[in-house]
């Protein structure tokens, strides 16, 4: 039997999933002077990293629930506040309980709070919607928080430059299939690229699953048992900005009970659904319904507004004795060791949240020092997250600034939701090739808007697939493959979503898409 | 108090899409008094490709080659498909009067007769028609004989790429070429209207012959995107076939449209010269029947402005885009009249989980029942009007961007409507 021609590479940690963790990871390590190769088996933020809030906590959510990871949330919070400022838009935030809520929990949260050292003020109701207009007539309480809104995608495009700078290797569409292990060690980890099938192994001196919702299949390479939880948590994007703060309701955690800004846009979240897989996931009509119903009692206006968008995420919550709600499940995160499960080079980090993947990325590198007896100082705490090219377009607004200021009338928009000229795709297409990703219509919507305003790519794909075409980045048939495969992303986004004006735009699409291409006809490469 | 205008009319026409303007052009040749409302600007998202029926089943992707036959198969197995309450001389004889007129208003077509036609589109795809603007005939032909063919764009012109359709044709066509140039005398973003406009001018053309003809080489034919003048396409195509020395086609290019724009041109100047009184950029606001039967209909912009009495309608406001159905998180409602919308039970059940599905999206099968005299019905299966016909895309049990049967059945529909009011009148 042959073996397949394999490519060698060697590290000292091997990363397994480029979410924050991960990315997090890298950039700590590498700072550290630890050689490490981050490996993910899609692109960067595939999972939960990708498919979530963007809210940087106070940590005040969590003070009935999960006090630890309260006061840890807090710490994060004001540390990334400092070290990471281009991630974040530090909005504040409010807690609004309305008639209706339960007033025990109300009358708890300040002396909860002020015990834990979270900064929490109490403000008048009128003083509330003198802030924030879209909020109900029907607030009973309200408490000024240190909420912000965190950029999930820049933080990880940053994070992975700057652990490049630093000698970290970043594979992306590399999936582990094997590990070789040996005398309770993993000595090496074959990879196989998905678009390509060709092999490449890695000898490692550790590895690190970082992998979020797919860490048990990423512990089973090594023969080991973890059991997970999948809880799907799905969010809608509005059209326009609905309020200048994070709000959330002052209860205790349920669905659609928090409404977060992202720039142009906010976003409005969330469910818990158990789910038993991970093949196909996605945000449902059902879903979709209960959160609005739950968000339009905080925000009235939530009822009319335009959506322009759904997702999901899967939270990867350790199994835990029978909960009845899964938010009720750790917060925390949990750092395992699987020595004794026998493997010595292998741990797993899970759990957790946005708001403390920097933490968790410390705990590691010191778990790692620790286990090689090489005592070396984080420096993630005190040194700022640089400022790099490749997280720069994620920002909404940033483009049609730039293309203002420079007036090149050659730089055609190719995005016209979005104003995206030619030459920030340009500079995405650079940044994607430099981390060694495909480029697509889907690796470019990832590091940039485009695809994310109200036309949700229905335009833009057309014009950013010819002008690929054009640079000579797409061949053949290559084009009508890669936009189906856009459409269909999108699609999982728009589905639950489609009535008013988003079903008239979903109706535009298909005419164009189907009626005039014929694209659901057409085989791709 | 300011009394508003009252306009007595035998049919009022609602929309001003495809079925629409069809409906307007029918019933005023037959010296019908007809009135129409709607906003015109929706045309311009047609494609200018007269559809007639290219793909059925839909699941199972079936391309057709003879409409007539795909026509026939339809009737039989989807006995409530508009089609199959029309013969098929009425529908062949609405596309030769509609077809007809758009070649007396400047803007001819092309078809095989019994012969779909195969059309490139700017994404490199095959798209199957039945008619073609005359200014795109000869791409149907050079595709069909994938002879030494140049293909041009433009530096600065957006969603229309030469090399990528020869990139995605190069297989099956590979001595299609393609190339850059620069367009004369315009800013760097190319608008194909502003382009369109240009080229009505001899020197603009000049100066595009000029780049172009070092580039013809071997070259049998000539593909440009679809900018070849507003009003005077055939001089304009004639005159740079003339200056570069091979034919010269157009290539349909993404909406909105210049082949849209033209049709929307050639309808807004014939139809008031027929006779028709249009209300364009208006809308329906209420509905009310009076003592006789007749329709009353307030129209205005946003509020009445006018009165408009009828004896009968044909409602041809089309689907979502057009504005005749609208759907909150629950339903789907007609807008006008609201009338029984045929339709899935719940939200859940309207898309499917993947955007290019072969099997299509059940929403897009939900519209109008009709009877026999394609008159919408009631849910208990009663014409919810004796006089108020429907035609076009808002008909149920046609999912026309599956089926590539959009202006063919908005012209087919129109005619059948017009023809069951001139009987029952």
């Amino acid at each position: 039997m042959t073996q397949p021609k394999t490519h060698l590479l060697k590290t000292g940690v091997l990363i397994i999933g480029a979410g924050v963790t991960g990315t997090g990871l890298a950039r700590d390590l590498s700072l550290r002077g630890i050689p490490c190769i981050l490996v993910e088996r899609k692109d960067f933020n595939a999972g939960a990293s990708g498919g979530n809030h963007g809210l940087l906590h106070s940590g005040a959510r969590y003070v009935v629930s999960d006090p630890s990871a309260a006061v840890e949330c807090q710490k994060e919070n004001r540390l990334l506040k400092k070290l990471a400022p281009q991630c974040i838009e530090d909005t504040g935030g409010l807690f609004v309980a309305v008639e209706g809520d339960d007033e025990n929990y109300v009358a708890d949260f300040a002396g909860l709070c002020a015990r834990l050292g979270i900064e929490s003020e109490a403000v008048e109701a009128s003083e509330a919607r003198a802030a924030e207009p879209a909020l109900s007539e029907k607030i009973m309480a309200a408490f000024k928080v240190n909420d912000a809104a965190v950029d999930p995608f820049k933080l990880s495009l940053e994070n992975i430059s700057h652990a490049r700078q630093h000698g970290a290797v970043f594979l992306p569409q590399s999936q582990a299939i094997k590990f070789d292990c040996r005398n309770h060690q993993i000595r090496a980890v074959l990879l196989t690229d998905i678009k390509t099938g060709r092999h490449t192994t890695i000898e490692t001196d550790f590895v690190v699953n970082a992998s979020g919702a797919w860490a048990g299949e990423v512990a089973a390479l090594a023969g080991i048992r973890l059991r997970m939880v999948y809880s799907k948590g799905s969010l809608l994007v509005t059209q326009s900005r609905m309020a200048g703060q994070v709000i959330n309701r002052l209860r205790r955690p349920t669905d659609g009970d928090i409404l977060v800004p992202g720039g142009t846009v906010s976003i409005l979240g969330t469910t818990s659904v158990r789910i038993a897989s991970l093949t196909d996931y996605r945000p449902t009509v059902e879903e979709v319904d209960q959160i609005i119903s739950e968000g339009a009692m905080l925000i009235p206006a939530l009822e009319d507004t335009r959506f322009i968008r759904a997702y999901s995420g899967i939270r990867p919550l350790l199994d835990a004795p029978a909960s009845d709600d899964d938010r009720s499940v750790s917060r925390g995160f949990a750092l395992i060791d699987h020595t004794a499960e026998g493997v010595d080079n292998f741990a797993t980090i899970t759990g957790g949240k946005l708001t403390t993947y920097r933490l968790m990325a410390e705990k590691t590198a010191d778990f790692i020092c620790r286990r090689f007896d090489t005592p070396r100082p984080c420096r993630t705490q005190t040194e700022p997250l640089p400022v790099t090219s490749d997280g720069r377009w994620t920002e909404p607004g940033l483009a049609p600034r730039f293309w203002l200021q420079n007036r090149n009338p050659d730089d055609v928009i190719l995005c016209e939701c979005e104003m995206i000229p030619q030459s920030v795709v340009d500079s995405v297409v650079q940044s994607i090739r430099n981390q060694g990703a495909q480029t697509n219509l889907k690796s470019i919507g990832l590091r940039s808007r485009i695809g994310k305003g109200p036309c949700q790519g229905a335009f833009c794909s057309t014009r950013v697939t010819a002008y690929l075409y054009d640079q000579g980045l797409l061949d053949a048939r290559h084009g009508i493959e890669d936009l189906k495969t856009f459409l269909d992303a999108r699609w999982r986004g728009q589905k639950p979503l489609m009535w008013g004006s988003s079903l008239i735009q979903a109706e535009l699409q298909e005419a164009m898409h189907c009626g005039l291409l014929g694209l659901e006809l057409e085989e791709g490469s | 108090m300011a009394q508003s205008e009252t306009i007595h009319c035998q049919l009022m026409v609602i929309g001003a899409g495809m079925a629409g303007m069809a409906a307007a052009l029918f019933a005023a040749r037959r010296r019908v008094s007809t009135v129409q409302v709607g906003l015109s600007a929706e045309i311009i998202y047609a494609s200018g490709l007269i559809d007639l029926l290219g793909v059925h089943p839909i699941e199972k992707g079936r391309r057709w080659r003879n409409p007539w036959a795909a026509i026939a198969a339809v009737s039989k197995s989807c006995p409530n498909h508009p089609f199959a309450r029309l013969s098929r001389n009425d529908i062949r004889a609405a596309l030769d009067e509609f077809i007809g007129f758009l070649a007396t208003a400047g803007l001819p077509y092309r078809c095989y007769k019994d012969r779909n036609a195969d059309v490139v589109t700017p994404v490199g795809s095959i798209k199957r028609t039945y008619a073609v603007p005359e200014s795109m005939w000869r791409g149907v032909m050079a595709w069909h004989r994938k002879c030494p063919c140049l293909i041009i764009d433009f530096h600065g012109m957006k969603g229309f790429s030469a090399r990528q359709i020869q990139s995605v044709l190069k297989d099956r066509w590979p001595a299609l070429r393609s190339a850059r140039v620069a367009f004369p005398d315009l800013p760097a973003e190319l608008y194909p209207e502003r382009m369109a406009h240009a080229l009505e001018l001899s020197r603009t053309r000049e100066q595009l012959a000029a780049a172009v003809r070092p580039l013809v080489k071997d070259a049998k034919m000539l593909g440009l995107p679809a900018i070849c003048g507003t009003y005077q396409t055939s001089s304009v195509m004639a005159d740079l076939q003339k200056k570069i020395g091979v034919p010269v086609f157009e290539i349909p290019t993404l909406p909105p449209a210049i082949s849209g724009l033209r049709l929307k041109n050639a309808f807004e100047q014939s139809l008031p010269s027929l006779g028709v009184a249009t209300l364009y950029n208006k809308k329906v606001i209420r509905v009310q029947v009076d003592g006789r039967g007749h329709l009353i209909f307030d129209i205005g912009a946003r509020e009445k402005e006018i009165t408009v009495q009828a004896q009968a309608a044909i409602l041809a406001s089309g689907r979502f885009i057009g504005q005749g159905l609208t759907a909150d998180r629950k339903r789907i409602r007609e807008t006008i009249f609201d009338l029984t919308v045929s339709q899935p039970s719940t939200r859940q059940h309207w898309h499917r989980e993947h955007f290019l599905d072969l099997k299509g999206h059940a929403i897009n099968r939900a519209g109008l029942e009709i009877d026999e005299c394609l008159r919408p019905l009631t849910a208990d299966g009663r014409p919810a009007y004796e006089n108020l016909y429907a035609a076009g895309s808002i008909l149920a049990h046609c999912d026309w961007m599956r089926m590539k049967c959009g202006s063919g059945l908005a012209i087919a529909t129109a005619y059948g409507a017009v023809n069951a009011y001139l009987k029952h009148r």
